[in-house]
């Protein structure tokens, strides 16, 4: 098992956070995983994308060329990114922002209003974690008690309060594309 | 142990702190800026000095006092950094004093870009600076040999007395990956010998790279000299993937390893036979198990791959002698190569 | 009878290698007395690059030797390393304040906790003779043969005064040694900026005006008549930062 994964939006979206979280669940569960992010100055208000890889065997190169799935966030990170997905693969697609749909036939497009849901849960921050839900609701790359676990890494004992919400948001996410 | 997921460049400083280092001079520069970032908050846990340089060569000085004060102590930066370190490091190497350098090299050459690059392994494999010298270059592949070769960085420096550079990149310095860290090494106690202490009633210690007469400069570099044959012949390293029955070698070092470690995967799959050579040492060369494939009957070419115009491949050629073919794949401008790439060129010769 | 002197034993029986009429020899004298009489039992010199680079031969304690104007850096690496340590570095005026001048004034503003005994001759001594960043106007040097001229290269830096705008500064003053009595308040100044770092007040510079005969083309008698008539005006004597007042 290979999972190659991209996800992309702008800055500020939780497009590397979310990454993060994807890696440590990984690691909690025994994988062999990598994060590698874009970096510099595009990082500010510009775009923001990360790579994932997400195995049982150890990692070769950690950049993605042939996405298993996307995970993309806005208009601009949806025309960078549609051609790297391989036949049959997955797009996650915020459909909150983006407007158009994943013009390719060979793959899987899912369209979550992911900001929308959000809003409606209280806390617009865990747009990304929504997307989450419905990603693992299509690829069962981890369980949800992994998730929660990478979550309470993640977010540390200052934020422990926030685990509830952000696992709302994973289930509103995954009722979406169930 | 429990592992970690940590970025290639908090790893370094974590091992680098878990191997006794306890002073730390930098300056600030992209993309490397998270060493600095995170020895500026541990230090002070660990009773160790942090220090923000007004410049990268002030940085490097500092380095040299430290050094030279018997300390374990590191500096970081990247390419146009390491460059203005260049003064220092030439000096330190000529004074015999142990430090450990990371590198994670960027675009080049002036400011060139931030994206990761190999531009810099002449630079740093033929000792950089002014002058007759040497020092040990540690390219690491993954995070987790990044933490492994800091720590091996730092008893090299102390047993052969000289500079060791970490040359990663920005890829290696920004990437996260699980980490096993070493256990917390106890901070020596007792200065190496060479050191100055300025306790007074002792044979005075001068640390010093000035040998007006000839002949003592000559002596000194004799002596710089018959340490580095030392160091080949004792800590040259190199990975040898697949590479037993292979006919096609490829040579990479560091992130272009994995992606060539890739294609030699897929190309097997494709019915070539291919392998991989890694120098994990770019300085001592591994020459003698580069020309040891290069001779062999089913050896029939080389093809060396790198984020720079061709330098390794120098070295390369140098240790293949001629006794079959050197192709070369040279991404440029901080452009990352593809696999698929190495095996069109792969494909390509049959 | 009794024994009225002796040679401090923290310089070396080395011959030192200055020009007659150089003032170096004496201030290397005045700092190891200084010492001597602290009875500093760890002291580690910092020597630079120019007419001093061999300070290390004559200074009989641990030393190391600097890069080009980089003596305040080497300094601040050892301090931090042995923090009981009288440390201090050794600096002439091509060293300190032109090509290390970001060192020093970095290390000013740190507040540092060394001495730098500052040799201000306002020439380069060991490459012949060369225009320095404290040569004053109109002064003749092999790259200034026509005087040096403001239109082209400015004004003398005044590094005691810049520095002593600094927070970070303990202790600054500017001394010279072309009389027995200057050459004594030398060394009082001398023995305050040690005590200073002692007391861990931070950052001391002394700024000594010292000779060059040989490359200002004078008799050592001329020399200190002219740091006395010239090189006082531009660079006038006194504290000019005394952490204490």
């Amino acid at each position: 098992m290979l999972e190659e994964l991209i996800i992309a939006g702008f800055g500020g979206q939780g497009v590397l956070r979310l990454g993060q979280l994807i890696a440590y669940a990984g690691m909690v569960d025994g994988k062999e995983v990598s994060w590698l992010p874009s970096y510099g100055p595009e990082m500010r208000g510009g775009t923001a994308n990360c790579n994932i890889m997400y195995s049982d065997a150890p990692i070769g190169s950690p950049i993605v060329t042939s996405a298993t799935a996307l995970i993309t966030l806005n208009g601009p990170a949806t025309d960078k990114f549609e051609n790297t997905v391989r036949k049959g693969g997955d797009i996650f697609v915020n459909s909150s922002i983006v407007e158009r749909k994943i013009e390719r036939q060979d793959v899987n497009a899912y369209y979550i209003p992911a900001n929308d849901i959000a809003i409606k849960l209280g806390n617009a921050r865990i747009m990304n974690m929504v997307m989450l839900g419905a990603y693992l609701e299509k690829t069962n790359l981890f369980s949800v008690d992994i998730a929660e676990k990478a979550l309470r890494h993640v977010l540390g004992a200052s934020k422990e309060k926030l685990i509830p919400v952000n696992l709302d948001a994973m289930k509103e996410g995954a009722k979406y594309v169930k | 142990m429990e592992k970690q997921l940590l970025k290639g460049n908090e790893a370094i400083s974590e091992a680098a702190v878990r191997a006794g280092c306890r002073f730390y001079f930098g300056y600030p520069i992209t993309p490397q800026n998270q060493i600095p970032e995170y020895m500026s908050k541990r230090m002070p846990e660990v009773d160790g000095c942090f220090l923000q340089a007004e410049s990268e060569v002030a940085a490097i000085n500092m380095v040299y006092g430290a050094g030279g004060s018997g300390a374990r102590v590191m500096t970081s930066s990247s390419s146009p950094g390491i460059s203005l370190k260049q003064e220092g490091i030439s000096y330190i190497a000529a004074a015999e004093i142990p430090c450990v350098i990371v590198n994670m090299v960027r675009g080049g050459p002036g400011l060139g870009s931030i994206q990761p690059s190999q531009g810099d392994y002449f630079q740093s494999t033929r000792g950089g600076g002014h002058g007759d010298y040497r020092h040990i270059v540690l390219a690491p592949a993954t995070v987790q040999e990044a933490v492994d070769l800091v720590h091996l960085a730092f008893d090299l420096a102390d047993k052969y007395r000289m500079p060791v550079i970490i040359f990663g990149d920005g890829m290696i310095g920004q990437m996260m990956e699980p980490v096993e860290l070493p256990p917390m090494q106890e901070v020596r106690t007792e200065f190496p010998d060479f050191a100055t202490t300025g306790k007074r009633g002792k044979d005075r210690r001068v640390i010093n790279s000035l040998y007006i007469e000839t002949y003592q400069l000559e002596e000194l570099i004799n002596r710089l000299k018959s340490r580095y044959e030392q160091v080949e012949k004792n800590e040259t390293m190199c990975e040898e993937y697949m590479t037993e029955d292979a006919e096609i070698i490829l040579t990479a070092f560091g992130t272009v390893s994995r992606i060539a470690k890739n294609a030699v995967k897929q190309a097997r799959e494709m019915g070539f036979k291919v392998g991989l050579l890694r120098p994990v040492t770019l300085w001592p060369f591994p020459t003698k198990i580069m020309a040891s494939y290069a001779n062999k009957d089913s050896v029939k070419r080389f093809i060396d791959i790198e984020m720079n115009d061709g330098q390794m491949l120098e070295d390369v050629k140098l240790a293949v002698n001629g006794a079959v073919k050197v192709d070369f794949i040279g991404k440029l401008g901080g452009i990352i190569p593809t696999p698929d790439e190495i095996i069109e060129m792969i494909k390509e010769d049959k | 009878m009794g024994k009225v002197f002796s040679v401090t034993s923290y310089l070396t029986d080395d011959t030192m290698h200055y020009c007659p009429g150089c003032t170096h020899g004496i201030i290397h004298r005045l700092v190891a007395e200084v010492l001597e009489e602290m009875q500093a039992e760890r002291v580690i010199g910092v020597a630079p690059v120019g007419c001093a680079v061999f300070a290390y031969d004559y200074f009989n304690f641990d030393c190391h030797q600097a890069a080009h104007g980089r003596a305040p850096a080497v300094a601040t690496g050892i301090k931090r390393v042995h923090k009981d340590a009288l440390v201090f570095t050794y600096q002439g005026d091509g060293d300190l304040a032109s090509i290390g001048a970001a060192e020093i004034v970095n290390a000013a503003g740190r507040g540092e906790n060394i001495t730098v005994i500052f040799i201000n001759n306002a020439i380069y001594g060991m490459t012949g003779g060369q225009m320095a960043p404290t040569s004053l106007v109109g002064q003749k040097t092999t790259t200034s043969p026509y005087g040096r001229k403001p239109e082209l290269c400015g004004y003398p830096l005044t590094m005691s005064e810049m520095l002593a705008t600094q927070k970070g500064a303990y202790y600054i003053e500017r001394t010279s040694v072309h009389d027995v009595p200057n050459i004594n308040k030398t060394k009082k100044a001398i023995r305050k900026a040690f005590e200073a770092q002692k007391a861990g007040k931070g950052f001391s510079m002394i700024e000594i005006l010292s000779t060059c005969p040989t490359n200002w083309g004078m008799t050592p008698v001329e020399s200190l008549q002219w740091v006395k008539d010239s090189m006082i005006e531009v660079f006038p004597l006194g504290v000019f930062k005394d952490g204490d007042n």
